[in-house]
């Protein structure tokens, strides 16, 4: 099997996020989708590690999974307090930095 | 030209410091001074005049070349060759002067005791007039241009703050912004000669520029005396400067005796006499000196005949008086001395008339208009003396003080020769003509005819604090003028200072002829106002009256001159600067900062504050970098 596919597949899945970013207003689903594309990018950091025969691509994906790990415990904290307070999880709502 | 040794002196700022301390403590105690603030001020006006007779007395005692005394206070300015010292100078000139301010303004200080006893304000009053004192003395002591100039600014203060002493009515507030405005006018031309002086001679010390004023050149000396001659019309209300001196009546009574007689509008005699080695070395300069004179003696005298208030008419009366001294001073050499002879008895007389009004307005509840006096003489029998002695005076009736004076301007201005002389003596001829016209006019309507006054007046006699110096002020109106003149004893005792070189002069006509002239002037005008003012007076001034009436008491247009030619376009120009300061500048900045706000707007609807929108701009921001870098490395 030709490694490449697993770039094309890197690269689906990273569009599918960020369609999903762009057009969705739930923040899980929204939260989600920034997952989807984290985790295509250390599809293809790995990936390119095994092209190259070296290390470095895969311990670049160990950073973005401990970034990505942050990036939840703060993420989710918002979203369950945004909840809290409005009830719901629209980020259409959440638009008061505009005013 | 004899050398002239100059003493030095540690006592000459005594005449300054004095009544400015007493001003100054005056002022800064205010109402804890107001029981003794007017005896203090009195007697330290009259310590000046006892320090300045003393100084009289000593300069006599010396010879004719060590008179003048010099002190030097402190180092005013000292900027690399600009050396200018605070000192004071009294020579023959000064002492002239100090005595006439001294002595004229002790008596108006005192007349003033009993003149403002019921004003609730009379100590800032009299914190005023010493004031006015010591400016006036910085003044014609000063040794330098510059020293003279700080006398000069203060003398415009003291005059501001005096005429619109009363400034509770808003006229009297606008008199005395008038006077100032029109003097700021006249500061400027001085301020200009200043620097004109310093930039061609690098000094301004008088003695400093005589030395070199022979050997300059002849632009520079037109130019500072045209400029000194602008400054001397301002203070001096001289054509065409003169319009602020009718208005100056608003000020009490004593104040115009003071501004008239001993301070003020003498000024500017005393700084074309002081410069005499400028305008000698400025022929072109000298002669507009003379015309101004002319003009100014012939305008005043043509208001003082329309005139029915009796300080304005006293005040055209002033302006022409102070024409004859111009006149006389641009003359030249023949001419210095007999200007400050005039300018003495000028001052007793004047003082004398001004403290008669002033006595007259007291007894009839401030009323002014002569109209609504008459037959005074039976109520005020001691006014209507010393009253009429100032009046014989002035129209230089022998052997009274302005005959002498005025006689001698009279002469000097024919003995120029040639058609000048004719038409410059002709003109003093006439001013004396039209000059016992008024005053005549003056007296009759005031204290003889029928009386006119309405019945709540109860004209009395004035206290004695008021009619003692008006009795001095009368014998010096007989007196001074003999004195002066007998013996050429003014003229030998200014020529070290104006007549160094001693000039001679031809006759042009005899001394009798010239006389002879002047008394049938006086007579022709004195008969003239007896037969137009014997019969019943109207009391109030007829309408129809000829276009010439009506042009004189409006101030021979002076006023409306004033107003179209300066007035109007100037606040023309402040209005287009004013638009033009909205429009342009303020327009411009608006613009500036209206584009910013429009651009603003625009670009603040990109911030929606939807996240996906936000999301979609980084999705876009980074599409387009990738897409960047890879343009360029492939």
């Amino acid at each position: 099997m030709d490694i490449s596919y697993y770039l094309y597949l890197s690269a689906i899945l990273f569009t599918i996020g960020a369609v999903g970013v762009v057009i969705r207003r739930n923040a899980i689903v929204m939260f989600m989708c920034i997952e989807l594309m984290l985790n295509a990018a250390n599809l293809a950091f790995v990936t390119f590690a095994r092209i190259n025969g070296n290390l470095e691509g895969q311990m670049v994906a160990f950073f973005t999974m401990v970034v990505a790990a942050c990036e939840v415990v703060v993420g989710l904290a918002i979203i369950v307090m945004i909840y809290r307070s409005r009830r719901s999880a629209s980020v259409d709502d959440a638009s008061l930095l505009r005013r | 030209m004899e050398s002239t040794i100059t003493l030095t002196s540690n006592t000459l700022l005594y005449f300054v410091a004095l009544p400015l301390f007493s001003s100054a403590l005056l002022l800064l105690l205010g109402r804890r001074a107001d029981r003794w603030g007017h005896i203090l001020a009195t007697a330290v006006a009259g310590a000046t005049f006892v320090l300045g007779l003393i100084e009289l007395l000593a300069m006599v005692g010396r010879d004719e070349y060590s008179r003048a005394i010099h002190q030097k206070v402190f180092t005013w300015i000292s900027v690399g060759s600009f050396q200018v010292d605070a000192a004071l100078l009294l020579d023959q000139l000064s002492i002239c002067f100090v005595l006439l301010i001294t002595g004229v303004g002790t008596l108006i200080h005192i007349y003033s005791i009993a003149y403002m006893a019921e004003d609730p304000d009379r100590r800032r009053f009299f914190a005023y007039l010493n004031l006015f004192i010591a400016a006036m003395l910085l003044l014609v002591l000063g040794d330098s241009f510059l020293n003279l100039y700080v006398g000069w600014e203060g003398v415009g203060l003291a005059s501001y703050l005096l005429i619109g002493f009363w400034n509770k009515k808003a006229e009297y507030a606008t008199a005395a912004k008038k006077a100032f405005v029109a003097n700021r006018v006249g500061d400027l031309g001085l301020s200009i000669a200043i620097m004109i002086a310093f930039a061609v001679f690098g000094t301004v010390t008088f003695k400093g520029i005589e030395e070199q004023a022979e050997s300059a050149s002849q632009a520079a000396m037109v130019a500072i005396g045209l400029m000194l001659l602008l400054a001397a019309a301002g203070k001096s209300a001289q054509f065409p400067l003169q319009s602020w001196l009718g208005d100056a009546m608003a000020g009490p009574t004593p104040v115009s005796a003071l501004i008239h007689a001993a301070t003020m509008v003498t000024a500017g005699v005393y700084l074309i006499v002081r410069s005499n080695f400028i305008f000698d070395n400025a022929p072109t300069a000298q002669f507009v000196v003379v015309l101004v004179g002319a003009i100014t003696l012939i305008f005043g005298a043509i208001i003082g005949m329309a005139k029915d208030d009796i300080k304005k008419a006293l005040a055209a009366s002033t302006m022409s008086q102070i024409g004859y001294m111009v006149l006389a001073a641009g003359l030249g050499p023949i001419g210095y001395a007999f200007a400050i002879m005039h300018l003495l008895t000028h001052g007793f007389f004047k003082a004398g008339l001004f403290l008669g009004a002033g006595s007259v307005m007291h007894g009839m509840n401030d009323e002014v208009n002569m109209r609504r006096y008459g037959g005074l003489a039976r109520y005020m029998p001691i006014t209507t003396v010393t009253f009429g002695l100032g009046y014989l005076a002035i129209i230089g009736v022998p052997p009274f003080a302005g005959f002498y004076s005025k006689d001698k301007i009279i002469e000097a201005a024919f003995n120029l020769g040639g058609s000048k002389g004719i038409i410059f003596g002709s003109l003093t001829l006439l001013g004396a003509v039209i000059t016992a016209f008024y005053m005549t006019r003056v007296f009759m309507m005031t204290f003889l005819g029928k009386k006119r006054w309405s019945d709540d007046a109860h004209p009395h006699e004035s206290p004695f604090l008021m009619w003692g110096p008006m009795v001095l002020l009368a014998i010096g109106s007989i007196a001074s003028g003999f004195l002066l003149y007998s013996g050429k004893r003014l003229e030998y005792w200014l020529k070290p200072v104006v007549d160094k070189h001693g000039h001679s002069h031809e006759e042009f006509l005899s001394h009798s002829t010239v006389t002879t002239l002047a008394l049938s002037a006086v007579v022709i005008g004195v008969v003239i106002a007896i037969a137009k003012y014997r019969s019943e007076i109207p009391s109030t001034a007829p309408d129809k009256v000829s276009i010439f009436t009506k042009v004189a008491r409006r101030d021979l247009l002076q006023d409306d001159f004033n107003e179209a030619v300066l007035m109007r376009p100037g606040q023309g120009l402040t209005k287009v600067l004013v638009a033009t300061d909205e429009k342009v500048i303020d327009g411009g900045v608006r613009v500036v900062a209206g584009a910013a706000l429009g651009s603003a707007r625009g670009l603040r609807s990109i911030q929606s504050g939807y996240v996906r929108n936000y999301a979609l701009l980084i999705l876009l921001g980074v599409a387009v970098l990738i897409g960047a870098i890879w343009v360029i490395t492939a």
